[in-house]
C-alpha cells in the first residue's frame, strides 16, 4: 500500500545542497506534464512531474497559464465596478468573491446591510456550494473515469442553476451580491420550485452514496491515499473540508459567524483518517449541510424587506482610508479578501487569500512525492484546488 | 470492504429505465427566466444621452454615440448608448444606474451571426427582435445604486421671516453640500443647457474633493456673480438635471452659492489671480449699466487687459439685480461680494451718470473704442385696463426699486398685484412684509391670467408666498379698477380659458360670466417689463431693429453700429444668467472688434 511517508532508499539521493540528483540521462527517471490542459486539471495549471517507473519522485506546480490581473485590474475601478471582475477570480463558487468584495466596501465605508438582504446573500451562498459541490463530490470519482456520478451531478446542477437564473439573472455568473445589498427579492413560487430542487439533490447524495462511497473499487483508490497528516494542517494553513477530514473542526461559519449562520443550526461533519476517501465523505456530508441550510433559510428569512442599504452614489464612492480583512467558508474551506483603501473612489488594493495556493503550490507538491502516477489527478481533486483562485 | 461495496454500484442501473434528463429540440428556444440578462434595449425617446452607463461600465463596453433622427436639445445630449458585445459581460449596471429607466436588458441570449462587426449594436436604434421582448432585466425595486431626494435646504420658518428682509434661506452645512454633490452623475446635460455653460459637474466635482478655491476658480472662468447666481439664479441646468428624471434634481444654484459662501472675499485675489498675467492694452471700452451683463462685460474686458469704465444712472452697483431683487432673496452684502471683487480687478464706475442725458452716446463713442450697454427692463408696463391711471396703482419695477433705495413706500392693508412672474412675487412678498411690519397682518392678493400650473414665476416663489400668508388666486383676467369716490374699491376680473393661442401667440381667452372682485385699496402691475432706450436716441437711424423692437444684433452682440454692443435683459431674459453670458460673449466680441480696428 502507498505510504505518504517519505521512502527515499530507491530514489535519488539528495545532493549537498538538499536538491535531488536526478539524472535525466541515466534513463531512471521520465518528466511528464500533467497539464496545463488535462481532463485531470481542474483549470489551467500544470504539473511537472519526475517519475520512476510508475512513482512521483518529484513534483513541482507551474501556474501562469490564467493571470488575468484581477487584483490590478481593481485598483483601476470604482468600488461598484468591482463585483463584475472579482467573481472570475473563482469561476464554479462565484458568488464568495461578491460577497467579500460587498462585505469588505461595507465594512469600510460603515453601511449596514438590511436584514433582508443577509438572508438573501446566506442563501445565495449556500446555493452556490451546493452547485459546486454537485461537480466536486461526483468528480472525485471522475478522477478515476467513474463518469455516471458527474454526468448526474452536472444534471442537478443545472436544475440548481435554473434557480440562480430566475433570482439572479444570471446561470453561472450571478453578479447578486453587489455592495450595499442585493439585487432583487425572491421571485414568486421560487421557494417551491427550490425545493423540488433539493429532493432531485436528496435524491443525487443517495446515489452518489450508492455509486461511489460504497464502491469497493473507489475504496481501494482513495482509502488510506494522500493522506494529510494532522500536522501539516497548521503547518500548511490546511482549511475547510481538508482540515475537517483530519478531525480538526475548521470552519469559518461556525468559528467567526457571519451573515445569518448563527441563527442556523447545523453542524459541519468531520472525519478522522485525512485520506482522499475522507476529505470526498467530508464534502458529500457538506452537500447535505447545504441542503439543510438552504430549506432552514427558506423557512427562516422574511417575505420582504429592504434589499439595498443606502450608499453614496455609486459613481463617486469614496471608502474611508483603512484595511480589513473578510473570510468567509467556501466549499474548500476559509476564504478571504484583504481590502485596503485610501480615502479615494478605488481600492488601493484588494488580495485574495484562498484556499488552493497553498493546497496546490505547496501541499500537493509534498504529497505527490511517491505517490502513483495515476493517483495524481485524484489527489489534486481531493485538495479540491481551483486554479482561477490561485492565480487571479 | 463488503459485498454491499461490490453490488451497490449496480444500482446505477435503475436510471436506465428513467427517461433521460436532456431535451433534444434544436427548434424551439428555451426562454431565458423573467429576469434574465440578457441583450440590450432602450427606449430612444425616453433616453436623455446622459452617458451614466457609459461611465459606469467597467468594461468599457459603451459608447455613447450620435444617431441619426435624435437632435442634440437642452436636457438630450442626442447621444445614445452604442454597445460592444466582444467587451459587455452582462452585468446590467449600466440597467441599474440609468437615469431613465430607458436602458433594460431582455431575456433573449442567443445572437448568430458571421458578421463580428454586428454584434456592436445601438439598442433602440438597430431594430433587433428583442426590442419588444417583455421580459428581462430591469432595475430592481427599491435598488438605487444613487439618491433621488434632495439633500433639503434649510430656511427661516415663515413666521420667522415674513416681517423682516432678512435672506430666509440658510445655505448648506458641509455635510449637506457633499451629500448633494454626491448625486451628481457628471453627464454635462446642465453645462449644455446653462446660458453661461457654467463648468457645473466640475465644480460640484470640487464640492466633493472639499475644494472650494478650485471651485471659485472654476465659476469664475464663466460667471463672474456666482454669490448672486447662488441664490437667484433661473437654474436652468436644474431643469434639465439628468437626476430629476427619476427624482428631485441637483440643486445646482444652492451648490454654486455654497462654494461661493466659503470662500472670504479677501481671499478672492490670492484664489483667482494666482498665476495671473494680464498684458495691459492701450484701448477703452465703455459700459452702460452695472447690470448682470455689463459686470459680465467688464470683469472679462478688464481680464483681457482692456481699461474699462462703467457708467451706472443709479447710485449703487448692480442694476436690477439690487433694485429688483428683494435683499431676502438676494442680500445686499453678497451683491457687494462679487460687485468688490469685479471692481478691484480695474473695472471703474461712475455712479449717478445717465447717458443720453449727463454723457451723450457720441461722446461714448469719441472717448472709447468701444461700447456695451446692457440698460435693462427697468421700466413697468400698465394693464391698461380702466382705472389703472389712478395715483394708487403702481408699477412692481418702481416699488422695488423704492424699497432697494431706502425710500419708504405706500403700503395700504388691502392690496392687489396682477402679475404671475418672479417679479410679480417679488412686489407680493415685499408688500407682504412691509404689511406686516405696519399692521401686523397681510392682506396682499397676487392674481395672474395663468393657470396655476403654468404660472411663470418659479413654483418655490409661489409656495413661499403662501407660506407668508400672501394669497395667489391664478388663472383670472383683469377687467377693471373700480374706483368710487377717488378711492380704489378693487380689481374686478373674469376668468381666463386660455392664454395663447394654438400658434403660441399671447391671445388671452375669457369666460365672462365667471367673475370675482378682488377687495383693495392700492393695485401693483407686474405683467412685464419695458426698455428705455431714449440714451440712444441720437444713433437710433443706424441700428437695425427687431419687429419686437429689439435691436438686432450678431452672434456676438454686435449691433450694425460696429462699436455698439448690446446684451443683457433688452437682448435677451430676462433673467441673470443670460445677462452673464452674453456680456462674456460681448466681451469676446468686442475683443475680436478691437484687434481688428
Amino acid at each position: 500500500m502507498f505510504s505518504i511517508k517519505e521512502d527515499r532508499s530507491k530514489f535519488p539521493t539528495k545532493k549537498a545542497d538538499g536538491t535531488l540528483d536526478i539524472d535525466l540521462d541515466s534513463q531512471k527517471y521520465v518528466k511528464i506534464w500533467q497539464g496545463p490542459n488535462h481532463p485531470g486539471i481542474t483549470g489551467n495549471m500544470a504539473l511537472e512531474l519526475t517519475v520512476s517507473g510508475d512513482e512521483v519522485v518529484q513534483s513541482k506546480t507551474h501556474v501562469g497559464y490564467l493571470y488575468r490581473a484581477f487584483e490590478k485590474l481593481m485598483e483601476r475601478r470604482k468600488f461598484i465596478q468591482c463585483f463584475p471582475i472579482c467573481i472570475r477570480m473563482c469561476v464554479p463558487e462565484p458568488d464568495i468573491n461578491e460577497y467579500l468584495l460587498a462585505a469588505s466596501v461595507e465594512e469600510l465605508g460603515g453601511i449596514e446591510v438590511p436584514e433582508m438582504a443577509e438572508w438573501l446573500r446566506t442563501l445565495v451562498l449556500e446555493m452556490a456550494r451546493v452547485t459546486i459541490l454537485l461537480r466536486g463530490v461526483p468528480g472525485q470519482g471522475g478522477t478515476m473515469s467513474l463518469g455516471m456520478g458527474v454526468q448526474w451531478g452536472v444534471y442537478v446542477r443545472d436544475l440548481m442553476l435554473d434557480r440562480f437564473e430566475e433570482l439572479t439573472g444570471g446561470r453561472v455568473y450571478h453578479m447578486y451580491i453587489a455592495p450595499g445589498g442585493v439585487r432583487g427579492l425572491l421571485p414568486s413560487g421560487f421557494k417551491d420550485r427550490m425545493e423540488e430542487v433539493l429532493k432531485k439533490v436528496d435524491e443525487f447524495v443517495v446515489d452518489i452514496d450508492n455509486l461511489m462511497f460504497n464502491n469497493a473499487v473507489f475504496k481501494v483508490r482513495t482509502k488510506g491515499v494522500g493522506i494529510i497528516d494532522k500536522d501539516w494542517i497548521d503547518q500548511y494553513s490546511v482549511v475547510g473540508p481538508n482540515a475537517r477530514a483530519a478531525g480538526i473542526m475548521r470552519d469559518v461559519r461556525k468559528d467567526y459567524p457571519y451573515l445569518k449562520y448563527d441563527q442556523l443550526d447545523f453542524e459541519p461533519h468531520t472525519e478522522t483518517d485525512s485520506d482522499i476517501y475522507a476529505r470526498s465523505r467530508v464534502r458529500w456530508h457538506d452537500l447535505q449541510t447545504s441542503v439543510d441550510l438552504i430549506r432552514q433559510i427558506m423557512a427562516k428569512m422574511p417575505e420582504k424587506g429592504e434589499i439595498r442599504a443606502k450608499t453614496p452614489n455609486v459613481l463617486h464612492w469614496k471608502i474611508p482610508k483603512g484595511e480589513t480583512y473578510q473570510r468567509i467558508e467556501s466549499s474548500r474551506g476559509e476564504y478571504g479578501f484583504y481590502m485596503v483603501t485610501d480615502g479615494s473612489a478605488y481600492p488601493r488594493r484588494i488580495n485574495l487569500r484562498g484556499p488552493s495556493y497553498n493546497s496546490a503550490m505547496v501541499l500537493l507538491e509534498k504529497m505527490l512525492v511517491n505517490a502513483n502516477i495515476s493517483d495524481v489527478s485524484s489527489l489534486m481533486v481531493s485538495l479540491a484546488t481551483c486554479p482561477p483562485e490561485i492565480e487571479r | 470492504m463488503s459485498i454491499k461495496d461490490i453490488l451497490s454500484p449496480f444500482s446505477a442501473w435503475k436510471k436506465v429505465i428513467k427517461d433521460p434528463v436532456t431535451v433534444k429540440d434544436p427548434f424551439n428556444d428555451r426562454p431565458g427566466a423573467p429576469r434574465y440578462r440578457g441583450f440590450h434595449k432602450n427606449e430612444l425617446d425616453k433616453c436623455i444621452g446622459c452617458g451614466a452607463c457609459e461611465e459606469i461600465c467597467q468594461n468599457a463596453a459603451i459608447d455613447m454615440v450620435p444617431v441619426e433622427g435624435i437632435e442634440t436639445v437642452e436636457g438630450d445630449s442626442g447621444l445614445r448608448p452604442m454597445v460592444d458585445y466582444g467587451r459587455c459581460c452582462w452585468c446590467a449596471l449600466c440597467v441599474d444606474i440609468c437615469s431613465t429607466n430607458s436602458l433594460t436588458l431582455s431575456n433573449e441570449y442567443t445572437w448568430i451571426d458571421s458578421d463580428p462587426d454586428v454584434f456592436r449594436f445601438i439598442p433602440g436604434y438597430d431594430k433587433k427582435e428583442w426590442d419588444n421582448s417583455k421580459l428581462g432585466w430591469t432595475k430592481p425595486k427599491n435598488y438605487d445604486l444613487n439618491t433621488y431626494e434632495r439633500v433639503e435646504m434649510k430656511e427661516l420658518h415663515p413666521e420667522e421671516r415674513d416681517k423682516s428682509f432678512i435672506e430666509f434661506v440658510k445655505g448648506y452645512s458641509k455635510e449637506q453640500a457633499e451629500a448633494e454633490a454626491d448625486r451628481c452623475i457628471d453627464c454635462g446635460l446642465c453645462t449644455a443647457t446653462c446660458p453661461a455653460h457654467m463648468s457645473i459637474p466640475e465644480y460640484i466635482k470640487a464640492i466633493r474633493n472639499d475644494d472650494m478655491e478650485e471651485g471659485l476658480r472654476i465659476m469664475y472662468e464663466t460667471n463672474p456673480l456666482p454669490e448672486i447666481c447662488g441664490r437667484i439664479c433661473t437654474h436652468k441646468c436644474e431643469t434639465v438635471c439628468a437626476i430629476g428624471h427619476k427624482g428631485e434634481p441637483l440643486s445646482i444654484r444652492w451648490l454654486k452659492r455654497y462654494i461661493a459662501d466659503q470662500v472670504p472675499e479677501s481671499k478672492y485675489k490670492e484664489v483667482l489671480e494666482q498665476g495671473l498675467e494680464i498684458t495691459p492694452k492701450s484701448k477703452k471700452v465703455a459700459i452702460i449699466g452695472s447690470g448682470p451683463s455689463g459686470l459680465s462685460a467688464a470683469y472679462y474686458l478688464s481680464r483681457m487687459g482692456y481699461a474699462t469704465k462703467i457708467f451706472e444712472s443709479l447710485p449703487e452697483a448692480g442694476g436690477m439685480m439690487r433694485y429688483g431683487i428683494p435683499s431676502y432673496r438676494l442680500p445686499y452684502d453678497q451683491i457687494d461680494k462679487d460687485i468688490n471683487y469685479i471692481l478691484s480687478c480695474g473695472v471703474e464706475i461712475e455712479y449717478n451718470v445717465k447717458i443720453g442725458k449727463d454723457i451723450t452716446i457720441e461722446q461714448l463713442e469719441k472717448d472709447y473704442d468701444a461700447v456695451f450697454s446692457g440698460t435693462g427692463l427697468h421700466l413697468g408696463r400698465s394693464t391698461r385696463i380702466p382705472g389703472s391711471e389712478h395715483e394708487n396703482v403702481f408699477f412692481a419695477t418702481d416699488l422695488l426699486r423704492e424699497i432697494s433705495l431706502g425710500t419708504e413706500i405706500k403700503v395700504d392693508e388691502k392690496i392687489v398685484v396682477i402679475g404671475g412672474g418672479n417679479v410679480a412675487m417679488d412686489i407680493t412678498r415685499s408688500l407682504a412684509r412691509l404689511q406686516n411690519q405696519k399692521y401686523g397682518k397681510v392682506d396682499v392678493l397676487a392674481t395672474c391670467l395663468e393657470a396655476e400650473d403654468i404660472m411663470p414665476a418659479d413654483r418655490e416663489e409661489v409656495v413661499e408666498a403662501r407660506e407668508e400668508k400672501a394669497i395667489v388666486d391664478p388663472g383670472w383676467g383683469p377687467k377693471d379698477i373700480k374706483i368710487e369716490n377717488g378711492k380704489i374699491k378693487g380689481l374686478n376680473v373674469v376668468k381666463c380659458l386660455s392664454v395663447f393661442d394654438d400658434e403660441g401667440r399671447f391671445s388671452p381667452k375669457f369666460d365672462e360670466d365667471k367673475k370675482k372682485f378682488f377687495p383693495a385699496e392700492m393695485v401693483v402691475e407686474s405683467i412685464g417689463q419695458g426698455m428705455d432706450l431714449t440714451y440712444i436716441d441720437s444713433i437710433k437711424d443706424k441700428l437695425e431693429f427687431s419687429d419686437r423692437g429689439r435691436i438686432v444684433v450678431n452672434e456676438k452682440y454686435q449691433s450694425s453700429l460696429p462699436w455698439f454692443f448690446v446684451g443683457g435683459d433688452i437682448i435677451k431674459g430676462p433673467d441673470v444668467i443670460n445677462g452673464i453670458a452674453n456680456g462674456h460673449i460681448a466681451a469676446k466680441g468686442i475683443d475680436e472688434f478691437l484687434n481688428k480696428k
